[in-house]
This record gives structure tokens, C-alpha cells and sequence, in this order.
């Protein structure tokens, strides 16, 4: 589903990835794990479409798509939905306008008829539901003054809304207490299905004890330097990154 | 160059005087300031960002009063947005028109000055205020005077609605008189309607006075053609107990200069002053506001939003001007502009003079671009570049359109914002 071959990507003349190696199939769930700053939310930008970053290197494909070709609205209408490490707080825009508009243009961009205000609205409430956010959250404007937590549930749940095929959780977890991880989690196994895939950019073993990853990848200094089972994100918790990057570094 | 202006522009409007031969002190005011003092000058401190003088020196060919316009029933329905129930006071060139109007409602007064000859005209807004206030009362012909009585509430809005053109540059002058009782309420929109693309010289004086316990809101539209210089001069006196709201909103013209004034007269009393100037093209737009507050516990309120395109330029400056007296005053303050395009340009300056020790001011101005991060985030949830655009700029714009509280016309300038950020923009 997803095909990621020696990407390279730099901002403002750095290069950050150099070199990523990565093939998603329907069904499955990868873990992407690193120390701070090897550029997991790079590679996750890079693929959501964010503009500042240059891709100096390497192919992506989508479902048979050449994704580094797509806006990034045409590739959230595609399937590709990045929940973002920092949601963006949008004062003065309303939180269920902006889901109707968005979940109407991917609606439109897969040819199929938009919801009117009613059916739209039985739909958020069953979405609602399943990662239990507050109705008041939703009648404020989007992410304004929302905790952490919130944030990321909100996130959560417009992925709940627009049903993509391939979602990247950056971070979902960082900053969650156990009820909301579980929660959070709950609502992500929840949405899954043979057909879409995930990748969970983490720093914590805990969450991939709710969301069971079929492959662990290990980031460093831009390039997927160790890949894994689930076992392999354990005996990260418990040894820390210094033995990769020695191996890593000791190579060079 | 600066003497030139001075007299050149002056001279020519003194060649040209009106007709009616009422008001005659207060035409002798304006001449007398003028003879002294001429229209700003081009290191005028006042003027140094917005060169009316030059501009009018360029565009404006004859300095004689605009004739009549030939207007019609169908114009003016045109011009009359959806849902709008209310009573409409038309003015050709500056000039009231009796036989357009709808003045229906029974909880005011109306009347020409030349008929009512009221004391207070030319009490409000002074020729010491400004120089095109002096302009004005030399050279406007005739204006109206709008009245309503103590206790009385006028159910439904007053529309003054404006048409001009004036033929190979020409002027118009245009005199208003809003007089509000004890206890009274009102609500008043404007809008001026460009009949055709050539330049004109539009130079209006508003002066209300709300007097005690009294509340008038005041809402206009400025939607002007690209050639149309406009210099609209806005005073209001308000008194013990009154609130008085303005919401302006520019959209187009040439170069628009707005002077208003809030005279916080006495305790009790609170002058909102809301503003958005949405530009394109070479549209100049100048907002100079000004509220004295004179008396303790008044308020102020200020916030005036500008979004910039191509190369148009924006003039904000806000002076609050707290005198000795007027402690526990609050006054606020807030200016925020995004800039579309690097040509285009905001100067924002606020003035703050505060002689009472016990008050709470604050002011505060920001001028960025479209937020990017904001951008980003809309566009991958599937929301298109361009609608996204719209959507953070409306957002933006929004809060000022809120405080429009007659709903129809806030959905008709909504309509015409939106417009303008969906396609333009
Ligand atoms: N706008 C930028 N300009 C310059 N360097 C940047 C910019 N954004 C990120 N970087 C750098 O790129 C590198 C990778 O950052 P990235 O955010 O992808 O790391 P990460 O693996 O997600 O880290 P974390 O675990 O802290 O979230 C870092 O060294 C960071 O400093
Ligand atoms: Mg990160």
C-alpha cells in the first residue's frame, strides 16, 4: 500500500532523512521509534505533503500513486491521514464546520454525495462515542485551548471521521495518563481493518502494548537503522538507543 | 510643493460655493480656518501617510458640487440587501432625495438643516478637529438631520444609503446631524454605492450626540470604486449613561481617510469602536480614531482588524486620550493585520496620552502573515489550499463582523468578505 524507497528530504538546505527505506501492506501496523531528533516527524511531514521540506531524493508511492506528486489536501482525500505530534490550535474556526467541510471535500473527491447537516451529525456522535470526547470540546473552535489530552483525542477522532486507509499517529501517546492512552488506543484498534494500515511514530513501549505493532523500525540520524519484531521496541525500553547508535556510529 | 498644495486645493474650492444661503456661521468657521490654515499640507503629521491634498491635486479636475445623478426606484431596490426591513434615506451626490426614500417609522424625526436649523450642528464636530471639517462646512449645500425623541426606541434600522457620481472628478459634500434623546435607541447603516468607475471627491461630516442613557449603533460599509477619494469625518459626544457602537468595514476604494471620534463626555458612558479593512488592488485605507475620555468609570473599546493584498496599504492610529478626571477609566485597544503580498503595507501607531493615575489601559498591535502551520493542518485533513485560505481568513475577519448585531446586514457584508476571500484572496 504504501512504498517508500531511498527518500531524502532536507529543510532550508539540511538534510534530515537520507536515505528511508519502507513497505507498508493492508492490515499491518509498524512502530517507528528513535531518539529525539532523528527525524520521525520529518518523515511523517514529508509524507502528510508539508511544504517546507524539500525531497531531494527517492520515491513514494500510494496505492499505485506517485504521493510526492499530490497536494496535501489530494492526499488526505487519498487515505493518508497524519494525526499531528503538535495539533494546531485555529481560534476563530469552528471545530464541527471545519470536520463538515473536510469530511465533505474527501467525500467529494471519492464521488460520493456529501452529508447533509443531519446525516453528518449522527455520524460525529457515533465517532464521539468511540473515543469518548466531550461534546463542548467540539462546540469550541478547533484544538483552541484544549489540554494535551484533548488535543490528541481530537485527532483521534477526526481520523474516526475521515476513515483513511493509512494513518500516521505521531506521538499520539506522549503526554497521555493511562485512561486516556487506553482510551485513545482503544478508538485506533477500533478503526483498524485488513484493508488500512498504521504507523505509529512512538517513544514509548507502553503503547504498543494496546496498539500491537506487526514491525518495530528504529530511526536514527535519518535512516531506518534497525527493523524488528515487537520484541525488538522491549528491548529498546529496557537498554535505551546507546548500543544502535554505537552500532551505527562504529560503522561509519 | 507644500505651499502649493495648501493654497492651490483650497483656492479652488472657494471658487466654488453652494447655493444654499443658510449656515451662515458656520461657513464663515470653515473659510476662516481655511484662509489660515489650507488642507493638509504634504509634512502634515496627520497626513503623512494618506497625501489627500496630492491625491485631489491629481484626480480631481473640477472643484465644483457634483450635480444630480440620474437614479431610479430600481437602483436604490438593488442596493437593498436580503432580509433589510427598515427605513431608507437616499442621498444623490450628497443631496437628499425625498422622492426615494422610505421614511416610515413614527419614533424619530427627520428634516433637511436648512429647515431645521438645529443649535448643535457644528458643536460635535469642530473645525479645530480636522481641516476637511472646515472644507466641509464651506462647501456642503444642504444635509439632514435625524432626531429621536427622550424614550423612544426606533424599532428598526435607518439605512442611509449613498449614490454617487460625479462626472470628470467632481465633488460631493455631504452633512449629517444625529440627535438622540434621554433613554433613546437606534440603529443606523450606511452603505455608498459607486455608480460608475470615475474619480470623485467625497468629503462627509457625521456628528452625534447620544445623550444620556441613550444607545446608538452605527454600522458602515465602505465599498467604493478604485478612483473614489473619500474623507469622512466622524464625531460623536457621548453622555452620562450612553453607549455608542461603531462597526466600520472598507472594501474598496481609491483612498479612504476616516477620522473617528468618541467624546466620552461622563461617567457611565462606553464608545465601542470596531473596524475590518479588507484590500486589494492600489485601495488605501487610513483609520485614524480618537476617544477622549473626559470623566471617571467610562469605557473604551477598540479593535480594528485589517487583511492586505497586492499592493494596498493600510493606516491605522488610535489615540485614547485620558484626561486628569478620568480615573477608573478602561480603555482597550487592539489592531491586527495579515499581510497577503509583500507589496502590500500597514502602518499602525497607537497614541496613548493618559494624565489619570488610577486606569486600565491596554493596547496592543500585531501584523503577521497567513498562519502556515494553520494552513498546513486544514490541508491535511482534505480541505483544499484555497477554501482553507478562506477559512483562516474569515476566521480572522469574523470577530469584528460580530459585533454587527443587526443580522441581516452582518450576513450581507459577510456575504461580500467571503466573497472577496474565497476568489480574490
Ligand atoms: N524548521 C526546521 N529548521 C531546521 N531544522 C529543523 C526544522 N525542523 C526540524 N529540524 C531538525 O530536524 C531534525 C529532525 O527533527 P524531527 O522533528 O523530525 O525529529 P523527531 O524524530 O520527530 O524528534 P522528536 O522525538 O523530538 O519528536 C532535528 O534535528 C530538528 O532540529
Ligand atoms: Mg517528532
Amino acid at each position: 500500500m504504501l512504498s517508500i524507497k531511498n527518500l531524502h528530504a532536507s529543510i532550508e538546505g539540511t538534510p534530515i532523512l537520507r536515505g528511508i527505506n519502507l513497505e507498508v501492506k493492508p492490515g499491518e501496523v509498524h512502530a517507528i521509534m528513535g531518539p529525539n531528533g532523528s527525524g520521525k516527524s520529518t518523515l511523517a511531514s514529508v509524507l502528510a505533503g508539508r511544504e517546507e521540506y524539500e525531497v531531494t531524493d527517492g520515491e513514494v508511492t500510494f496505492l499505485g500513486k506517485d504521493l510526492l506528486d499530490l497536494a496535501p489536501e489530494d492526499r488526505a482525500r487519498e487515505g493518508v491521514f497524519l494525526a499531528f505530534q503538535y495539533p494546531v490550535e485555529i481560534p476563530g474556526v469552528s471545530s464541527t464546520n471545519f470536520l463538515r467541510t473536510a469530511v465533505n471535500q474527501v467525500r467529494e473527491y471519492r464521488g460520493l454525495e456529501s452529508l447533509d447537516a443531519v446525516k453528518f451529525l449522527t455520524i460525529m456522535k457515533e465517532k464521539m462515542k468511540l473515543v469518548e470526547i466531550d461534546q463542548k470540546l467540539l462546540s469550541r473552535s478547533l484544538n483552541e485551548g484544549f489540554s494535551g489530552g484533548e488535543k490528541k483525542r481530537n485527532e483521534i477522532f477526526q481520523m474516526a471521521m475521515l476513515e483513511p486507509k493509512l494513518a500516521i499517529l505521531d506521538e499520539t501517546d506522549s503526554g497521555l495518563d493511562i485512561d486516556a492512552l487506553r482510551v485513545v488506543s482503544n478508538g485506533v484498534n477500533k478503526l483498524k481493518s485488513p484493508d488500512n494500515a498504521t504507523i505509529v511514530v512512538t517513544h514509548y513501549q507502553r503503547l504498543l502494548d494496546y496498539i500491537v505493532p506487526d514491525y518495530v523500525h528504529v530511526l536514527y540520524k535519518g535512516r531506518i537503522v534497525k527493523s524488528g519484531t515487537k520484541e525488538l521496541a522491549l528491548e529498546l525500553e529496557e537498554k535505551g538507543y546507546d548500543w544502535i547508535k554505537e552500532e551505527v556510529d562504529a560503522a561509519v | 510643493m507644500t505651499t502649493i498644495t495648501k493654497n492651490k486645493v483650497t483656492d479652488l474650492f472657494l471658487l466654488n460655493k453652494p447655493t444654499n444661503s443658510n449656515f451662515v456661521e458656520l461657513r464663515k468657521a470653515g473659510l476662516d480656518y481655511l484662509e489660515s490654515n489650507g488642507l493638509p499640507a504634504l509634512k502634515e503629521e496627520e497626513y503623512k501617510f494618506t497625501q489627500i491634498s496630492k491625491r485631489l491635486e491629481q484626480q480631481i479636475t473640477n472643484f465644483k458640487s457634483a450635480q444630480p445623478a440620474s437614479l431610479s426606484k430600481v437602483l436604490v431596490q438593488k442596493a437593498i440587501f436580503e432580509g433589510f426591513d427598515g427605513d431608507i434615506i437616499v442621498f444623490n451626490n450628497g443631496e437628499f432625495v425625498p422622492t426615494l426614500s422610505i421614511i416610515s417609522q413614527q419614533n424619530y424625526s427627520f428634516s433637511l438643516l436648512s429647515d431645521a436649523k438645529p443649535e448643535i450642528l457644528g458643536s460635535i464636530a469642530k473645525v479645530e478637529n480636522d481641516p476637511f471639517v472646515a472644507l466641509n462646512n464651506l462647501a456642503f449645500n444642504d444635509g439632514v438631520f435625524i432626531s429621536v425623541p427622550k424614550g423612544k426606541k426606533v424599532e428598526k434600522p435607518i439605512y442611509l444609503l449613498h449614490f454617487n457620481q460625479a462626472n470628470q472628478g467632481q465633488v460631493v459634500n455631504q452633512r449629517v446631524l444625529i440627535d438622540v434623546a434621554d433613554s433613546a435607541e437606534v440603529t443606523f447603516l450606511e452603505n455608498t454605492i459607486s455608480l460608475d468607475e470615475e474619480s470623485y471627491f467625497s468629503n462627509t461630516v457625521v456628528e452625534v450626540k447620544v445623550a444620556q442613557n441613550s444607545h446608538a449603533h452605527y454600522y458602515r460599509l465602505q465599498n467604493e470604486n478604485r478612483q473614489a477619494i473619500v474623507v469622512n469625518n466622524f464625531v460623536t459626544d457621548i453622555h452620562r449613561d450612553a453607549t455608542f457602537t461603531s462597526v466600520a468595514t472598507q472594501l474598496q476604494g481609491g483612498m479612504l481617510r476616516n477620522n473617528l471620534t468618541m467624546n466620552l463626555l461622563d461617567s457611565g458612558c462606553e464608545g465601542n469602536m470596531y473596524g475590518l479593512y479588507l484590500l486589494n488592488g492600489k485601495t488605501h485605507v487610513d483609520n485614524h480614531t480618537n476617544v477622549d475620555h473626559t470623566k471617571p468609570h467610562a469605557d473604551s473599546n477598540e479593535l480594528y482588524k485589517g487583511i492586505l493584498a497586492d499592493s494596498s496599504r493600510g493606516v491605522f492610529n488610535g489615540k485614547i486620550f485620558v484626561r486628569q478626571d478620568a480615573q477608573k477609566t478602561n480603555a482597550f485597544q487592539q489592531n491586527n493585520n495579515i499581510l497577503l503580498s509583500e507589496d502590500a503595507i500597514i502602518n499602525t501607531k497607537p497614541q496613548l496620552e493618559i494624565w489619570a493615575d488610577d486606569v486600565k489601559c491596554s493596547h496592543g498591535c500585531t501584523t503577521g502573515q497567513l498562519d502556515e502551520e494553520a494552513l498546513f493542518y486544514l490541508q491535511a485533513r482534505g480541505i483544499g489550499k484555497e477554501q482553507a485560505r478562506g477559512l483562516l481568513l474569515y476566521a480572522f475577519a469574523g470577530e469584528v463582523m460580530e459585533h454587527i448585531l443587526y443580522q441581516p446586514f452582518q450576513q450581507y457584508c459577510t456575504n461580500l468578505i467571503q466573497d472577496r476571500l474565497g476568489s480574490k484572496f
